[in-house]
């Protein structure tokens, strides 16, 4: 580790944290449906959408209409891609003559990206047509990052209102979303990342002559587009397939620190909006912090394991950290950071291969992913995770002191710690369930490209990755197999909409209750005590389920790779 | 259920079409007019206007008279620009291990002393377009007898393409092999 290193660390955490307030705060002002900057545009554009959809920017709905406009909308969504995939090869912008996806794969690689995982069990430059790319993929981008952020504000409005039956619009908010937020800033964060140079364009792969002689084929497309949005909405789907490790997807240090803080910044900034929308924003920041301990130790480990590098190959006369998999222009501080925001976030972008980390930078990523995201986490998804963490916090503290439990103000019963629970315990379920098969399948393992602790770690990767929306892989797996597609496909659906069913469930449940007010007996939900309680519980219930299954992969491949073993 | 079904197929056309068509379309012709070398591959070309690569995609060298890249695992024979890919190898391979100690060995004929990790191992894209200013100096002497130029005159070549990192501070110190090769190739043809 060196002093630069942890000053970008420093420097990352300090851009993210000057964006909560003016994010958070213009977020607070567009789902309360106040005038933002640029309405006098998109006020018209919005008016002339919501007549043709025959809805009344007024009309508010409670939560199972809520959510079932939520599935109805992504239903839509799924099928128009699964399409479009299937037909690639009928339609426009295929300059490569790509063929159509097989079943299995499109179907994969449409839920991936509905339900803002983006798992890649393709090559990008080898698989997608521009025309999938943009319409079939981009889409999603815009789309499920907006889904979870209005799914966070319903369940920031259980809490901002009381004795009330709507939570909101998921009309009006999805709209407001895309063109108010995500919009506005894709467009800036491409031409920057355009000006670093990330290509983007609409020509066929150029054939160039090397200065050897061989002849080099090198893919083109319209990449920054992609890019953009994919780290803005946590979405992470490399428009290549080596994501933002590939120098046109982020070929500077600068393209490669503001994508990091893309991925953090809405979703840091809705813990404020949260706190604005409740009136208190020490709430939002105490929230923050519990998330920003657990992302400073998940960095500190990650960073001090690859910078102390892989044993085995420095005994063969090599000087240097872990490299294998890391480019040269981010190094090993950046690569760390990257990957434990990418997990702690639900983004699964990578500027490194995490297959190839150090089985401690390898296990940060993991536990980032099976806590539930809830490190900042994807745009909305992370805070509502997070607030079904702080509702089983205050319901074991009350258990604790014997008082009935509340949160700012609201009482937390028995309906709402059962749903709360339920969706928590969806994610373990899924993950470890289909491990647990896929480990012993033959075909299935025959999929591995690595023996030992570290093929089973690949399996465990998928499936954490895919029930947690992250989407980032240990590569090596080849994926794209009918049973990887299918089940992992599985896993991703289970792991957003089982979750967010429950958790509306709570919210409809919270927004119909009275607030009380705050007596000598409230537990404080501002203060370092509760953000400990809450980090503790996050650990305990969110955590510990992993231990057996985290100690077959990373930790034992650790103790192998101390005692010289190799596979 | 029709006050469900219409907005959800109305948004959905409606929002596929501005951030699926226009988006796409709005950045490709700003950043096609704003910066239209960035905009199209940052292209590299030779003296005749062919296209000999892009300064931003690393490719192979293997001539003693080139500084190396990096070991690629893009493509089967690595450099391919157009199926990017890191090894996934994990830290315990037999195979990592084994290819790290063939590339040592070959490191051995061009200098002794520790070998820059860089040098040995596979980047992340396979495109990886620069070496770390140690791989670079490391290489130097090889490349010195090759084309029969002085250490000192190599040395100065490098050091004359040694990218700090951004700001000062942001990412780390490079070499962009490519334009490091074309630069040698201009000073001794």
């Amino acid at each position: 580790m060196t002093a630069n290193g942890w000053l970008q660390i420093a420097v990352f955490c300090a851009l993210v944290l000057v964006l909560v307030r003016p994010l958070g705060g213009y977020m607070a002002r567009l789902f309360s449906g106040e005038r933002v900057f640029l309405s006098p545009v998109l006020g018209p554009v919005e008016r002339v959408l919501f007549r043709a959809a025959g809805i009344s920017a007024k009309q508010e709905q409670g939560w199972i209409a809520y959510a079932l406009s939520m599935l109805a909308f992504n239903l839509a969504g799924l099928l128009i891609t699964y399409v479009v995939l299937r037909c690639q090869d009928m339609l426009p912008f295929n300059r490569q003559g790509l063929p159509g996806l097989p079943p299995d794969l499109a179907f994969n690689t449409a839920v991936s990206f509905t339900t803002n995982t983006n798992w890649q069990a393709y090559g990008g430059e080898t698989t997608m047509s521009y025309f999938s790319q943009m319409v079939g993929l981009t889409v999603h981008n815009f789309t499920s990052a907006a889904t979870g952020i209005v799914l966070a504000i319903a369940f920031i409005r259980a809490f901002s209102r009381a004795t009330a039956k709507t939570l909101g619009s998921f009309w009006v908010d999805l709209t407001r979303c895309t063109l108010h937020l995500l919009l506005p800033m894709a467009i800036v964060l491409a031409l920057v990342l355009v000006w670093q140079g990330v290509p983007q364009n609409l020509d066929p792969y150029v054939s160039a002559t090397t200065v050897e002689g061989t002849r080099q084929t090198i893919a083109q497309g319209p990449v920054a587009s992609q890019v953009a949005i994919k780290m803005l909405g946590t979405n992470g789907g490399g428009f290549f397939n080596a994501n933002a490790a590939h120098p046109y997807e982020n070929p500077t240090p600068l393209s490669n620190l503001l994508q990091m803080v893309a991925i953090f910044a809405i979703g840091a900034g809705l813990t404020n909006t949260f706190g604005r929308m409740v009136k208190d924003e020490r709430q939002g920041w105490a929230i923050l912090s519990a998330m920003g301990v657990m992302f400073l130790a998940g960095v500190a480990i990650a960073y001090g394991a690859e910078a102390s590098g892989n044993p085995l190959i420095t005994a063969l006369g090599v000087d240097g950290g872990n490299m294998e998999g890391k480019e040269v222009r981010f190094g090993i501080a950046n690569s760390a950071l990257f990957a434990t925001a990418t997990t702690g976030a639900s983004c699964g972008a990578v500027n490194a291969m995490h297959s190839s980390f150090t089985p401690l930078g390898g296990l940060v990523p993991l536990i980032n992913m099976q806590l539930g995201e809830i490190i900042v986490g994807g745009v909305g998804a992370g805070l509502y995770g997070m607030l079904l963490f702080v509702v089983l916090a205050v319901f074991i503290a009350g258990q604790m002191v014997g008082r009935t439990p509340e949160y700012l103000g609201k009482k937390i019963e028995s309906r709402e710690v059962r749903l709360a629970f339920l969706a928590l315990l969806v994610l373990p379920l899924a993950m470890l369930g289909f491990t647990a098969v896929a480990a012993i399948l033959p075909e299935a393992r025959a999929s591995l490209a690595n023996a030992g602790p570290h093929g089973f770690s690949e399996i465990l990767y998928a499936y954490t990755s895919a029930g947690a929306n992250n989407g980032s892989a240990f590569a090596g797996l080849n994926a794209n197999t009918p049973f990887f597609n299918l089940t992992l496909g599985l896993t991703m659906l289970i792991g957003r909409f089982l979750m967010i069913v429950p958790m509306l469930g709570v919210a409809g449940a919270l927004v119909a209750k009275k607030r009380l007010p705050p007596s000598a007996g409230s537990l404080p939900t501002h203060t370092p005590l509760f953000v400990g309680l809450l980090v503790g519980v996050i650990l305990v219930v969110g955590g510990l389920e992993f231990m057996p299954a985290l100690a077959l992969g990373p930790v034992v491949e650790h103790f192998a790779l101390a005692a010289g073993q190799t596979f | 259920m029709l006050s469900i079904l219409r907005p959800a197929l109305v948004l959905v056309a409606a929002l596929t079409a501005i951030t699926g068509g226009l988006y796409p379309a709005l950045v490709t012709g700003l950043a096609g007019a704003v910066f239209p070398d960035q905009a199209h591959g940052s292209l590299a070309m030779d003296a005749q206007g062919r296209i000999i690569g892009s300064r931003l995609i690393g490719q192979g060298f293997a001539g003693d008279g080139y500084f190396h890249a990096r070991p690629s695992a893009a493509g089967a024979e690595g450099w391919d620009a157009a199926a990017a890919s890191g090894s996934n190898l994990g830290p315990t391979s037999k195979v990592l291990l084994d290819r790290v100690r063939q590339g040592v060995a070959a490191a051995r004929a061009d200098a002794d002393g520790p070998v820059p990790v860089d040098l040995v191992t596979a980047s992340g894209s396979g495109l990886d377009p620069d070496i770390s200013p140690a791989a670079a100096y490391f290489q130097a002497d090889r490349v010195a007898r090759a084309r029969g130029l002085g250490p000192a005159e190599v040395h100065g070549l490098i050091a004359g393409h040694i990218r700090p990192r951004q700001f000062g501070f942001l990412g780390e110190a490079r070499v962009n092999v490519l334009e490091l090769n074309l630069a040698l190739d201009k000073m001794a043809p």
